[in-house]
């Protein structure tokens, strides 16, 4: 029997600017941008949840829109402009999404809220309707399995509502 | 402070991303571990060829039965279920589920150890598995042992065959609950890293005592030669209250290569290895008269098992307990097949048993014609009707009465399809809800440091529950200080042993050791001269004594009011569904929950947590079904587009009532627990809303369309 020969571990170049800073990498060209960031860069707020695009827990803002690190290579993201939950609070001022989600209890265990409050800082620039009905269906690619889908959408309301 | 909604002292950690999950600690020369599986459910692996996976880019090594260390007892040293779970550590060639660790690939990165797993060639001996439920029921037997070591397998009061003969009407009908996988949103994780002889694992767990004195066993080291951290787990739900093979496989793995190792599991395998809630298959019989007086329940109940642990889900506890029956029996039977062991789920065995139990009752309420919460309080229970005891408290009747107001029962017109919104066929139903209150021995140590502030530790575990907040909240409390001067750590077995976060019993056990330890504090602080209130006075008090902190520590376990009273929490759970009766489309629109659980420490995360328990319910009722392929035992729908749960838009308006309650002997704090009790009842609420809606019984979950449309065909 032959074996094979396997992939050989090549590493390509890439520039990950990711919360305004600039960060070259040498990675393997199947490192995704979820395990850039959490395996290789230690942003870890970033949660994997499935790591097949089915849970939401890896939303990121790729270019200002919200994607799913883990469906994307990191490679693929070199030089686009990447923000993360740790770029969200501006030094000890949380974003108001963030202050959202603490006034409103939109998270239990806290994994999923991440990719929560990425997805939710993105629907404010997105044409989703005004009732909480269309949030509820702007916020479902995001599983939460502790089920503080209540908490998370008077979060994403008050905030929607905050700046009228 | 007790009783303050005030905001998750975790919060601001959780939204900045900043909180620490086991997988993501950051540990030098960290190398991989991908576990290999199973493709077969029973037989033996007749041969593994890894040399294409050993000469991969990056691999440390492969670790097969062929080359992994001989564990103590052939790796059951640590076995003692439910502590201590049946694993597979690579110490045989034996396959006894689809999906079973086989091997281990670790290398320097995941991307490498995973491709390389991928490289693995397997020959089988195969043999024919038993998967079907269904098939193997004939082999059920009786259970005999005590359930968890603490329940009657079986149950019998009064006469029931004499119950059945007085009764004017009898339900007879078998109901049905699929294998249920937990799905927490954090894969379970474990880095193990190894200093000479010291072994530290980071993991995802509700249990941090529990994994090091399993692991230790298992390993044959000293207790003291393991320690475990968990400061924050993204959820559990019974998933993570065991040490699973990859806990072990992870500290096997580090000290072959040399290297601290990490394994996460990928969700696919979160199918399988790490438990779920087994399959059931609950026949009932309830008998009444015409007046609605119950005079019979009998109960047997099959769960599934693997088939080389026995794991019982309790299903028919509820039944012994909740109404004043005269003539009751139960029984749990057992039912190994080629599956993983299960094991708790939310409300293990409530959630499962109220869906048969709550529905049953319904079916006699409309046979008798009789309102079903009116039923229900005609069969009210005023002590334990199996025990003789009387309740430490129970506002059951309050919880019917304040749920029935808010949900607006008496607009519920009684005949089935008698409502209706349009196209749609509404329908509203109601259930009741009950979880022990249980408690375990716990112990706390606050300690007064130099800044005047106090920090508190206990070995209890936070995976979205609220424990860092309510703990804080309790020991201010004691020590008559503001929230934020006390500091409350959690996860990490050096800090005073705790047990299990489960059963609904963080808050009653370690609750009590946490204000026993911050009032003996807050007397050692007096003593000193120095009042707790008074950070200046406690400063001085450090100063005076050269820095040396001053601290305290305390144990508290339940007494005697076990013997004397029947300690559980209760609640009345109503659903309002939608039907299309063309498409069979179910929607749940609304639940209202009134619940009584003795002292509410923190409004705010019991709101949550109870909402969070309900949606669990829904998700049991309308979607969650893991499917097995009958020929082979493999997990077929193991990802979270094919294994549903709910999103948010399947969840309409839930509202939440908690009641007042105040219980003087469950224990200090008066508190019954939340976690589990928020799941009970809601699948049957949501089934009788279903048969109200469209006057289709559904007796199998979940509740499908075409269970919907064939039942309106009939
Ligand atoms: S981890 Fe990316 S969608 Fe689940
Ligand atoms: S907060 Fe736990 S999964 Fe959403």
């Amino acid at each position: 029997m032959t074996h094979m020969r396997s992939t050989s571990s090549v590493l390509v170049d890439v520039e990950l600017l990711v919360n305004g800073r600039r960060l070259p990498l040498a990675l393997d060209p199947r490192v995704t941008l979820l395990d850039a960031l959490r395996e290789h860069l230690g942003l870890t707020g970033t949660k994997k949840g499935c790591d097949h695009g089915q849970c939401g827990a890896c939303t990121v803002h790729l270019d200002g829109r919200r994607i799913l690190s883990c469906l994307t290579l990191a490679a693929s993201a070199s030089g686009r402009e990447i923000t993360t939950i740790e770029g969200l609070a501006d030094g000890d001022r949380l974003h108001p999404m963030q202050q959202a989600f603490i006034d409103h209890d939109g998270f239990q265990c806290g994994y999923c809220t991440s990719g929560q409050i990425m997805s939710a800082v993105a629907l404010l620039d997105e044409p989703c309707g005004p009732g909480e009905a269309d949030v509820r269906e702007c916020m479902s690619g995001n599983i939460c399995r502790c089920g503080a889908y209540p908490g998370i959408v008077a979060a994403v309301q008050a905030v929607r509502q905050g700046r009228g | 402070m007790i009783g303050a909604a005030i905001d998750r002292l975790d919060g601001r950690q959780k939204v900045t991303g900043r909180a620490t999950y086991s997988a993501e600690w950051p540990i030098e020369r960290l190398s991989y571990g991908v576990i290999v599986q199973s493709a077969i459910a029973k037989g033996t692996i007749a041969a593994m060829d890894v040399s294409a996976a050993e000469q991969a880019p990056g691999v440390l090594a492969v670790i097969t039965a062929g080359n992994a260390p001989k564990l103590p007892q052939g790796g059951q040293a640590g076995v003692n279920p439910p502590a201590g779970r049946a694993l597979t550590l690579l110490q045989d060639t034996r396959v006894r589920y689809n999906g079973e660790p086989i091997a281990v690939v670790i290398a320097e990165s995941f991307e490498q150890a995973t491709h390389a797993a991928s490289l693995l060639r397997v020959n089988y001996h195969e043999e024919q598995p038993a998967v079907d439920i269904m098939q193997a029921l004939p082999t059920a037997e009786p259970y005999t042992k005590k359930i968890l070591g603490q329940f009657e397998p079986f149950s019998r009061r009064g006469d029931v065959d004499a119950g059945l003969r007085d009764a004017a009407v009898v339900v007879e009908a078998t109901y049905t609950t699929p294998l249920e996988t937990h799905n927490a949103m954090e894969p379970h994780s474990t880095i193990a890293v190894w200093e000479r002889d010291q072994l530290t694992l980071y993991d995802a767990t509700q249990y941090v005592y529990g994994v090091k004195r399993f692991v230790a066993k298992t390993l044959g080291l000293r207790d003291d030669q393991v320690r475990v951290v968990s400061k924050f787990t993204g959820g559990a739900f019974g998933s993570k209250g065991s040490a699973w093979s990859h806990v072990v496989l992870a500290a096997m793995a580090a000290r072959h290569v040399g290297r601290p190792v990490k394994i996460v599991l990928s969700r696919r395998q979160m199918f399988g290895p790490v438990g779920g809630r087994p399959y059931t298959v609950q026949r009932l019989r309830v008998g009444a008269r015409h007046d609605g007086t119950l005079t019979a329940i009998d109960q047997d109940v099959v769960s599934s098992t693997s088939t080389f642990e026995d794991w019982v889900e309790s299903s028919t506890l509820q039944t012994r307990m909740l109404y004043a029956a005269p003539n009751v029996a139960t029984a749990q039977r057992l039912v190994r097949l080629n599956l993983g062991t299960p094991t708790f789920n939310r409300g293990p065995g409530e959630s499962s048993g109220t869906f048969g139990l709550e529905s049953a009752i319904d079916e006699l309420a409309w046979r008798l014609g009789v309102d079903p919460i009116e039923l229900r309080l005609r069969n009210y229970a005023s002590v334990d009707p199996e025990t003789g005891l009387p309740w430490s408290s129970k506002s059951l009747r309050e919880c019917y009465e304040r749920g029935a107001e808010r949900f607006e029962w008496s607009r519920r017109t009684p005949a089935p399809r008698s409502m209706r919104d349009g196209d749609h066929l509404i329908g509203l139903g109601m259930a009741t809800a009950t979880y022990p209150a249980k408690r375990m021995p716990a112990s706390a140590a606050a300690t007064l440091t130099a800044d005047g502030a106090i920090l508190v530790e206990a070995a209890t575990h936070e995976f979205g529950t609220g424990t860092y907040t309510v703990m804080t909240q309790i020991a201010a409390d004691a020590l008559g200080v503001p929230i934020d001067r006390v500091r409350f750590e959690l996860g990490d077995s050096n800090l005073p042993d705790n047990p299990i976060s489960a059963g609904s019993m963080t808050v009653s056990s370690t609750g009590p050791a946490v204000h026993a330890a911050a009032v003996a504090l807050r007397e050692r602080i007096r003593q000193a001269g120095a009042d707790p209130s008074d950070v200046e006075s406690c400063r001085r008090i450090i100063a005076a004594a050269a820095g040396a902190p001053l601290s305290a520590t305390a144990a508290a376990a339940p007494g005697a009011e076990k013997a004397r009273y029947s300690m559980h929490a209760f609640g009345a759970v109503f659903a309002e569904v939608r039907v299309d009766p063309e498409l069979g489309e179910l929607r749940v629109a609304r639940v209202v929950g009134a619940y009584a659980a003795g002292r509410i420490l923190n409004p705010k995360t019991a709101r949550s947590q109870m909402i969070g328990g309900i949606i669990y319910g829904l998700s049991m009722a309308l979607f969650e079904h893991t499917a097995i392929d009958p020929r082979n035992g493999r997990y077929l729908n193991a990802d979270l587009s094919e294994y549903l749960v709910p999103v948010n838009a399947d969840v309409g308006d839930i509202d939440v009532l908690l009641l007042d309650e105040t219980d003087e002997h469950v224990n200090p704090l008066g508190v019954k627990g939340l976690g589990e009790i928020g799941t009970t009842g809601v699948a049957a609420a949501v089934a009788n809303a279903v048969y109200h809606a469209s006057g289709v019984r559904v007796r199998d979950l979940p509740i499908t369309i075409d269970q919907l449309l064939a039942g309106s065909d009939r």
